[in-house]
């Protein structure tokens, strides 16, 4: 059951600010998932290995050779703002 | 009576690998370079993008724990540590928490009362973040991410540790260790090696620990141990005074002596790590562990055991010489080149030392070759410059590795065998200064001496003291 501490919880979390109507309507998808989810339960797992991974891959690896050359330009044009060859970003503290 | 307190210290360790490349992606890792030209939409975390995972990491990270007695974990995962801050382009660091690589090990360090096991909880592998400039005009940050994705191990000990000694001794073996295997130069001026320090006290005695602290920005040994030690006494005077260590990350201010909390209490650390889906599980087999074993070099306490045996050299010259691995293949090198290894030792200690002193640089970054240093000895041996000279080239060599022979052919260095040039010069000299030759004459041994300089300086030190001493003595009697 999602209450109204673990939405507000969720919220510092994510760093969301919702209101109480968006809140509510939140609270209540995430049941649903939740119920959803919880159908899983019901099976018996016993013995079986926990996965992380859907394909049967493994050792997937690179060799430590540099690929990439200088492609400043074109990263920060993915910043939201650019200074001195630097992501700007909201001042933030230690 | 008073009561009497225990310190109890549990060290995270991160270690900043050599790799050439970043954890994830082809992006360099070398240092110093203009802001964000080593970063791709992987590092920079942009959607889409796939992580791929450099096999060197996984391989130095097996060394490290392998050398550090630990088991391998021969079925490892990567987890997300989710967070929001923006030297963390992802919102999440790829990291290891179910399945870290290297788990249950320990090293020993020397305490006064003998041999200590530390034990390692773990050791895993994950990335480092970009570095956040604080801007001097504007109410704004900026980010770098060349750092962003640098392969990183956090050694994580057990709460084994006692004081400040025993941290900076487990310290010392780690670094010594992991300098040994090539893996990391460790400096922690430069934030390659970083220490956070969980501390927390109790009376003696006590089998519950007390409740601890974890001390942040610590980048030199000192500032560890003062760190330890102030927040030892931080933690025994709020218990005297009837109240409570609360469980808290603290920012020491090795300026001010003191540490503050870091984080408030509405700053909720709830990382909610999930298994990383976009990286493959890694599989590590016998064969593999036993190839990195058999490729470990031989560390420090065997080496030293093997020049005591080996070579006839003062125990502070072993002490030394193996401080460092480089020094010591240098040295190992020179003196098979050489067959003098009380000399090539002799170099190492004296003036090599020195130098290194003077430029503030650390054994790792010499740069003259074994070949030179044995060439070098070789020619103050066969008496083709003295050992003024010899120390006056070794300078030269030390700065740039050059060909001692060569750059003695091109100054014109060598030692004068010239008889009768040094006759002439011995005989000016003598002339020159008639009070030490009375003086000498007199039954003053020690002004001979002061005429020995005189033709050395004469001869630009090129003439060899041996025979400059016997010649002077000869004209003097007659």
């Amino acid at each position: 059951m999602i209450t109204d501490e673990i939405m507000e919880y969720v919220g510092i979390l994510a760093k969301l600010e919702l209101s109480p109507k968006e809140k509510e309507a939140a609270g209540k998808d995430m049941d649903s998932m939740l119920q959803y989810i919880d159908k899983l339960n019901e099976l018996d797992t016993a013995g079986v290995e926990p996965m992380s991974h859907v394909f049967p891959v493994k050792n997937v690896f690179r060799e430590d050779v540099v690929t990439n050359g200088d492609d400043r330009e074109n990263i920060l044009q993915n910043a939201p703002g650019e200074k001195d060859g630097m992501f700007v970003v909201p001042r933030t503290f230690d | 009576m008073e009561k009497q307190y225990e310190t109890v210290i549990g060290l995270e360790v991160h270690v900043e690998l050599a790799t050439k490349t970043k954890i994830f992606c082809g992006c360099s890792t070398a240092f110093g370079g203009a802001p964000n030209t080593h970063t791709c939409p992987v590092c920079t975390g942009m959607p889409g993008s796939l992580p791929v995972l450099n096999k060197q990491v996984v391989e130095y990270a097996l060394a490290v724990g392998i050398a550090a007695n630990c088991e391998i974990n021969k079925s490892c995962r990567f987890d997300r540590k989710n967070y929001f801050y923006p030297d963390n382009p992802q919102n999440y660091q790829i990291s290891q928490l179910y399945f870290p690589i290297c788990i249950n090990g320990y090293v020993e360090i020397e305490t006064p009362s003998g041999k200590k096991k530390v034990g390692i909880h773990e050791i895993h592998m994950e990335e480092d973040a970009g570095k956040l400039i604080h801007d001097e005009w504007e109410e704004v940050s900026l980010v770098d991410y060349n750092r962003s994705g640098v392969p990183l191990i956090e050694i994580v000990s057990e709460p084994d540790m006692r004081n400040a000694d025993e941290v900076i001794a487990y310290l010392e073996k780690l670094r010594e260790t992991i300098q040994y295997i090539g893996a990391s130069d460790c400096k922690l001026q430069e934030g390659s090696m970083r220490a956070d320090v969980n501390i927390s006290v109790r009376e003696e005695g006590a089998e519950e620990f007390g409740t601890r602290t974890e001390m942040k920005n610590l980048n030199s040994f000192k500032a560890i141990t003062r760190a330890i030690e102030g927040e030892r006494a931080r933690q025994i005077a709020l218990l005297e005074e009837g109240g409570e260590v609360i469980q808290e990350t603290r920012r020491w201010d090795d300026a001010k002596e003191c540490s503050y909390p870091m984080r408030s209490k509405e700053d909720a650390q709830d990382y909610r790590y999930f298994p990383e889906p976009d990286l493959a599980p890694v599989e590590i087999d016998d064969a593999w562990i036993l190839r990195i074993k058999s490729s470990l070099p031989e560390f420090r306490d065997a080496k030293m055991e093997r020049y005591r045996k080996e070579f006839v050299i003062p125990e502070y010259d072993i002490s030394i010489i193996t401080a460092s691995k480089h020094m010591a293949d240098l040295f190992e090198a020179a003196a098979a080149i050489s067959g003098q290894p009380k000399k090539v030792s002799n170099w190492l200690m004296g003036e090599t030392l020195r130098l290194l002193k003077e430029k503030e640089m650390d054994a790792e970054d010499i740069r003259f070759s074994p070949e030179n240093l044995a060439e070098l000895i070789g020619l103050v041996d066969e008496k083709v410059i003295t050992t003024s000279v010899a120390k006056e080239v070794f300078e030269v060599m030390f700065e740039n590795n050059v060909s001692p022979k060569v750059y003695v052919e091109e100054k014109g260095l060598k030692t004068v065998g010239d008889a009768d040039a040094l006759q002439k010069t011995v005989e000016e000299v003598i002339a020159a200064n008639p009070q030490s030759v009375a003086d000498y004459r007199n039954g003053k041994e020690k002004a001979i001496g002061f005429l020995v300089g005189q033709t050395m300086k004469a001869m630009q030190g090129k003439a060899d003291p041996g025979m400059v001493n016997s010649l002077l003595k000869e004209l003097l009697v007659k």
